[in-house]
């Protein structure tokens, strides 16, 4: 049983099947992620296990520690543990690193935030009263929304494309901090269609067309989407190309 | 309550007791205290419902210390007239912080005449400070006629910090000659029956003279707010940008007109404009933290009108 579980999960997204009746269960401490080419639904699952607006109306249902989601807003479940980080994160203006970590940390100290800048690489000095802003570089922004994670202490977190935008010593950064928030016994979700991403996580789940088509080991699903996925040859429908 | 708690309530207390520090102090149409610094002049004539102030800083003189002006009302009921006419020396400097505070306010009115003149190679900032009742029992009318010498500096911020707005009616012109700059922004944030009208205006007519007017906005529940913004270019290489945000929620409502006229073919003016509800993704990752909507928005908008 996982500490999160998706049954018969699907949704539609302007008429289109989006998620199709996935059965995902995603165990406790545990890195996961969740791989496909672009448009296999991923971030989309991202958003629905968020609850974020747009992505509420489902079929199926999705358990948290055995709760159903399903009538539970997106402040309700960032309480109950769980968390997302963007592809692209949000940009404040006027609003300091400081506030916005402080926002979301479990301990609202000026400490807290120097000490999860600090992990994510940022030096605090430079950058806890700067604007979280436009003024800040793709990978900095990254590096700010993984250190407001890390803050909040979530159980469950789920990151979309964490390398998207930055270069390579900052993705080690970001790695760094999927291996923090597993120490400290998160279940981490990573969204990806990168192989170096892929082989951060335990376990991988290939998405194709809003279904499971693969699941297992990273030994084992990585081969396959090397060899399937990229590129891909079907445009994400599983009768095509699945097995 | 007394002057002396209104000043604590501005955190005006401290700056006031500094003998190098330059300061006035104003209660309705009363001058209560005043201290000035070398190379600055400050003359109040008290009239029967208002009070003129002339403020000049001498040529060359640099004001090291920010000069700190309190314009308050402790009064329920009142009526506030103040008629400044300030002149900056060619190559002065000064920074004046404002704080105009009306703390018991059910039937105010504040109204604000300044005409200003900044000399060559000048600087001239100006922060202006509200604190209003929590009820809005206030009319606030700031008008300035502005006008800068060349390569004159001249800066101004207008901030609602504490309370409701009331109505508010901001009216600014200011002309730049050449290479001068100016800068204006506004931030206010209005709830219930506020109104907020903010007209700022630029004319560039010297070469090279540059010019940024911002605003930042926000309403809720009925609040209206309408920001006329206008930067007029008449002159070579001059540069303008006109800059206004307001975020609206409940019945708020929000009107933004940046106008920008270009009347030489070697100026350049720019603007943006944008009005609507909280970002939703800025929104969503904030309750993606387990804020909830409403403290969410309420840190964007700090933040934005920060």
């Amino acid at each position: 049983m996982g500490v999160l579980e998706t049954r018969n999960l699907s949704l539609k997204l302007n008429g289109k099947n989006i998620l199709d009746k996935l059965n995902i269960d995603l165990w406790q401490g545990h890195v996961h992620a969740v791989v496909g080419p672009n448009g296999a639904g991923k971030s989309t699952l991202a958003y629905t296990i968020m609850g974020l607006d747009g992505y509420r109306n489902i079929e199926g249902d999705i358990f948290f520690n055995g709760v159903s989601l399903k009538n539970k807003g997106v402040a309700e479940r960032a309480k109950m543990g769980i968390t997302l980080g963007w592809q692209e994160p949000a940009r404040y203006e006027g609003l300091t690193v400081k506030q916005f970590i402080i926002a979301s940390a479990k301990e609202k100290k000026v400490e807290t935030v120097e000490e999860v800048l600090s992990k994510v690489g940022l030096n605090p000095e430079e950058y806890i009263n700067r604007a979280v802003d436009k003024t800040l570089s793709g990978g900095e922004r990254k590096k700010i929304e993984l250190a407001s994670i890390l803050a909040m202490q979530p159980s469950f977190v789920m990151l979309d494309e964490p390398d998207s935008g930055i270069d390579v010593a900052s993705l080690e950064k970001i790695f760094e901090g999927i291996k923090l928030l597993k120490n400290y016994g998160a279940t981490v979700v990573l969204i990806t269609h990168s192989l170096t991403v892929m082989k951060q996580a335990e376990h991988a789940f290939l998405l194709c067309g809003g279904k499971i088509v693969e699941k297992g080991s990273i030994s084992k699903i990585e081969p396959y989407f090397e060899k399937e996925c990229l590129p891909c040859e079907h445009k994400n429908i599983p009768d095509k190309g699945g097995s | 309550m007394d002057i002396n708690e209104l000043l604590k309530l501005a955190e005006e207390d401290k700056a006031l007791m500094d003998k190098d520090t330059a300061h006035l102090t104003i209660n309705l149409n009363k001058v209560v205290s005043k201290n000035i610094v070398p190379g600055l002049h400050v003359d109040t004539k008290e009239l029967k419902d208002s009070v003129e102030v002339k403020i000049k800083v001498d040529d060359g003189v640099v004001i090291e210390k920010k000069v700190h002006l309190c314009f308050g009302v402790t009064h329920e009921k009142a009526l506030q007239k103040i008629k400044m006419d300030i002149d900056i020396g060619k190559n002065a400097s000064i920074s004046v912080l404002s704080h105009c505070i009306f703390p018991k306010a059910v039937d105010v009115k504040h109204i604000m005449d300044a005409k200003i003149n900044v000399g060559e190679n000048a600087s001239y900032t100006y922060e202006e400070k509200h604190i209003h009742s929590v009820d809005g029992g206030i009319e606030v009318y700031p008008k300035a006629d502005v006008k800068l010498d060349k390569k004159a500096k001249f800066k101004t911020t207008f901030e609602l910090v504490e309370g409701r707005v009331g109505k508010l009616d901001i009216n600014y012109s200011v002309t730049g000659l050449k290479e001068s700059v100016m800068e204006l922004m506004s931030k206010v944030s209005g709830r219930g029956d506020d109104i907020i009208k903010i007209k700022e205006g630029g004319n560039l007519i010297g070469e090279k003279a540059r010019g940024v007017l911002t605003s930042r906005v926000a309403v809720r529940d009925n609040a209206k707010a309408e920001v006329y913004n206008i930067i007029k270019a008449t002159a070579p290489y001059a540069r303008g940008h006109v800059d206004c945000k307001e975020i609206i929620q409940g019945n708020g409502v929000a009107t933004a007109i940046p106008v920008v006229e270009v009347k030489h073919p070697k100026a350049h003016v720019t603007h943006e404009a944008a009005i609507g509800s909280v970002n939703s993704k800025q929104l969503q990752t904030l309750m993606a933290r387990g804020l909830s909507e409403d403290d969410a928005t309420d840190l964007i908008i700090e933040g934005l009108l920060s």
